[in-house]
């Protein structure tokens, strides 16, 4: 009897295997129906250390899809379709995502948030000439040196230079710096925060590191108490954020604290408890119906159909169950599906070269301000936003600009 | 480093230290009885995390504090019925491997149900408030976790030594055969012991996660990784070595970090494991043990 469990057992397992062969073999780019379909790959965190910030910029990206989803192409139309992996926030699932996206025959990749899997993976769309549109990837790796990456964002050295201007217009001579060991983000914004303060005449009096997924920080704020800075910058994780500000509060440090983009996040000051009150971060973009004009006001207001009737912060409630608040990077997201729509229309093809090709001269009004890319393929930015945690919100405080 | 320095530090060493001691009791009473090493105890203590912030939002605080201890005492208890319990007698390398399992089947069962996204964990009120004595700066709860655990360790130590199931525990880590032909129940026995382990990881995580305010899927794999190495430096299968062990490993974590060697404090704990097995195999306070051949 056993045996027999045995072999049957054997033999689904053998079945199974089949199926999955079958499963994964790649459909060509049709619908059942007949319609002709353009895939966009979406190269995102779902899960891991980013998934959180990743999953958001998912949600601007599925919002543009429901607003541009079909396109004309040669007389004909496609039906856009995103074709979503998820890179785990790793660098090794990253290249299997990568590899994924490339047999999934998409014509452009969008993503992803945190810039250490969009270099790990950047080498593989370049190769298989698929051009990618990061949203909020700041490293200058990136782009730097690969023709088919794009970005709809400032970079690294530019946040950390706004954020030691921010010092100087605020009069700060002392400040702390805390970094993640081996997280290129983290890194790069703390070592351009220290470029630019030793250029503005500001005194860094600690720098210090620690580990990924660290939870306990009260040992370096401890040594940085000692050196009293009138300003801490730590750009790190969501994840990491709220405790470093709750436990520097408890250990009695009173002054400023800031961060880089990833902090410009609603669940950092529920997560706190109120030790957010006073941080503050530089940001891609900040929503003002009031003032919102063209691209933006479609994607706050609408347009009147389905589920992007109402705007994007009604989407997020009804179709994602997500609180209203729009992330900078769901707008970075809406902005490089744009972008990456824009070029196929005016390439005309579904082809990665002809779009690479296109994507190096457009120009457009996006949500978060005009957009086109430099010879490196970042995006030509030259001011960024500084908001500021006041009553458990985040309120916008000043525009920093760099000559 | 000043004088204010040094007690900051050691404060925060010492509550960390608390806390990995309450959670590597739980690695150790398992092993004393069944010789595994529970891999899913660090994912118990996250999940005990969440059942916490959940029961908080619906229930008044003390009620939810006992929710979420009797909530984690019954999951530690069902995962060993389900998972363990059928692997009595299979070799002791598959009911290891159905214990990992446990643990990325909780960890992703919490990423999917929860998503990624850290989770604030409640206010417990009290708990947070800041005290200042002198220079140094603290929260009450940073103060009363290692009284906590302490007092936890010495309740333990009277059920093992004193009372009735405690000698049952003893005689089933001795030898299972002989204790449950002497009329003790196995099952019964290892239950309690799970409830127990479980039951102080609960204590542990509403310590922890008050002291660091978010909760995610995998907050639970790094303190379980670091207590299981606590366990095993204080002598797996002993209750004071794992009290000594999580004490070890928390003040030197902090010391490390404290004079600027951050990028080592990971590494330093994990060559402690590999010294004290290669120096002294058993622990501090780890029985010599024959294996009958």
């Amino acid at each position: 009897m056993k045996k027999f469990l045995a072999v049957i057992l054997s033999l689904v397992m053998a079945l199974s295997l089949v199926a999955c062969g079958g499963g994964s073999k790649t459909s060509a780019p049709t619908t059942s129906s007949g319609e002709k379909v353009i895939r966009i790959g979406v190269f995102e965190p779902q899960t891991g250390e980013n998934g959180g910030g990743g999953i958001q910029e998912v949600y601007g990206i599925r919002y543009a899809n429901k607003v541009y989803n079909t396109i004309n192409i040669g007389g004909e139309d496609y039906k856009v379709e995103l074709y979503e992996v998820d890179n785990k926030s790793d660098k090794t699932e990253a290249v299997n995502a990568a590899q994924k996206l490339i047999a999934g025959k998409v014509s452009v990749v969008l993503g992803s948030y945190g810039s250490g899997v969009s270099i790990a993976a950047g080498e593989y769309f370049k190769e298989a000439k698929i051009p990618a549109i990061g949203c909020s990837c700041t490293n200058p790796q990136v782009t730097n040196g690969n023709e088919y990456y794009f970005r709809t964002c400032f970079l690294d050295p530019f946040q950390g230079t706004v954020m030691s201007s921010y010092c100087k217009n605020h009069g700060y001579s002392k400040v702390a710096v805390i970094t993640q060991l081996g997280d290129d983000y983290s890194e790069g914004l703390g070592n351009f925060f220290v470029k630019a303060c030793e250029q503005n005449g500001i005194e860094v009096v600690a720098q210090e590191k620690f580990q990924t997924n660290e939870q306990d920080f009260k040992a370096i704020l401890t040594n940085i108490k000692g050196k009293e800075p009138q300003f801490i910058f730590a750009p790190s994780s969501i994840a990491t954020a709220p405790l470093i500000l709750s436990q520097a509060r408890e250990l009695g440090i009173e002054c400023q604290i800031g961060g880089g983009d990833t902090w410009e996040n609603g669940t950092i000051i529920d997560n706190a408890h109120g030790a957010a009150e006073g941080m503050v971060v530089t940001t891609f973009y900040e929503a003002n119906p009031a003032t919102a004009t063209g691209e933006e006001a479609m994607f706050l207001k609408g347009n009147g159909m389905g589920d992007t009737a109402t705007g994007f912060s009604d989407y997020l409630v009804k179709v994602e169950n997500q609180p209203a608040v729009i992330p900078a990077v769901s707008a970075l997201g809406y902005d490089a599906y744009l972008a990456a729509f824009k070029a196929m229309q005016e390439a005309q093809s579904t082809n990665g070269e002809d779009i690479r090709e296109a994507l190096t001269h457009l120009a457009f009004t996006g949500v978060t301000g005009d957009i086109s890319f430099n010879a490196d393929g970042d995006a030509n930015k030259n001011a960024a936003y500084v908001k500021e945690v006041k009553d458990g919100k985040f309120e916008f405080k000043e525009i920093v600009k760099i000559d | 480093m000043n004088v204010t320095q040094f007690f900051q530090h050691s404060l925060t060493g010492i509550s960390v230290g608390g806390c990995y001691a309450l959670i590597a009791i739980g690695y150790t009473l398992v092993y004393g009885i069944l010789r595994l090493i529970n891999f899913a105890h660090g994912d118990i203590f996250m999940v005990a995390g969440y059942f916490m912030i959940f029961s908080f939002a619906v229930l008044p605080f003390p009620i939810a504090i006992l929710v979420t201890l009797v909530l984690t005492t019954l999951l530690g208890i069902g995962i060993e019925k389900v998972a363990y319990a059928p692997l009595r007698n299979a070799p002791r390398m598959s009911v290891m491997i159905s214990a990992i399992g446990v643990s990325y089947l909780l960890q992703n069962l919490a990423t999917y149900l929860f998503t990624a996204i850290p989770q604030p964990y409640p206010e417990i009120p009290g708990l947070k408030l800041r005290i200042q004595i002198g220079e140094i700066s603290t929260s009450f709860v940073t103060l009363i976790t290692p009284i906590i655990t302490i007092l936890f360790v010495a309740v333990l130590l009277y059920l093992v030594n004193k009372t009735k199931i405690g000698m049952a525990m003893r005689a089933v880590s001795r030898d299972y055969e002989a204790a449950s032909l002497m009329g003790i129940k196995l099952n019964k026995t290892i239950s309690f012991t799970f409830a127990i382990g479980s039951f102080l990881a609960a204590v542990g995580s509403i310590l922890y996660f008050t002291d660091r305010s978010t909760v995610f899927p995998y907050s639970g794999s790094l303190p379980g990784l670091k207590c299981f190495v606590a366990a095993v430096f204080g002598g797996i299968g002993s209750i004071p070595g794992a009290l000594v062990g999580g004490f070890f490993i928390g003040i030197c974590e902090t010391i490390i970090k404290a004079i600027g060697l951050s990028t080592f404090s990971d590494a330093f704990t994990f060559i402690v494991l590999i010294l004290m097995l290669l120096i002294k195999p058993t622990g501090l306070f780890g029985e010599k043990n024959i294996d009958k051949v």
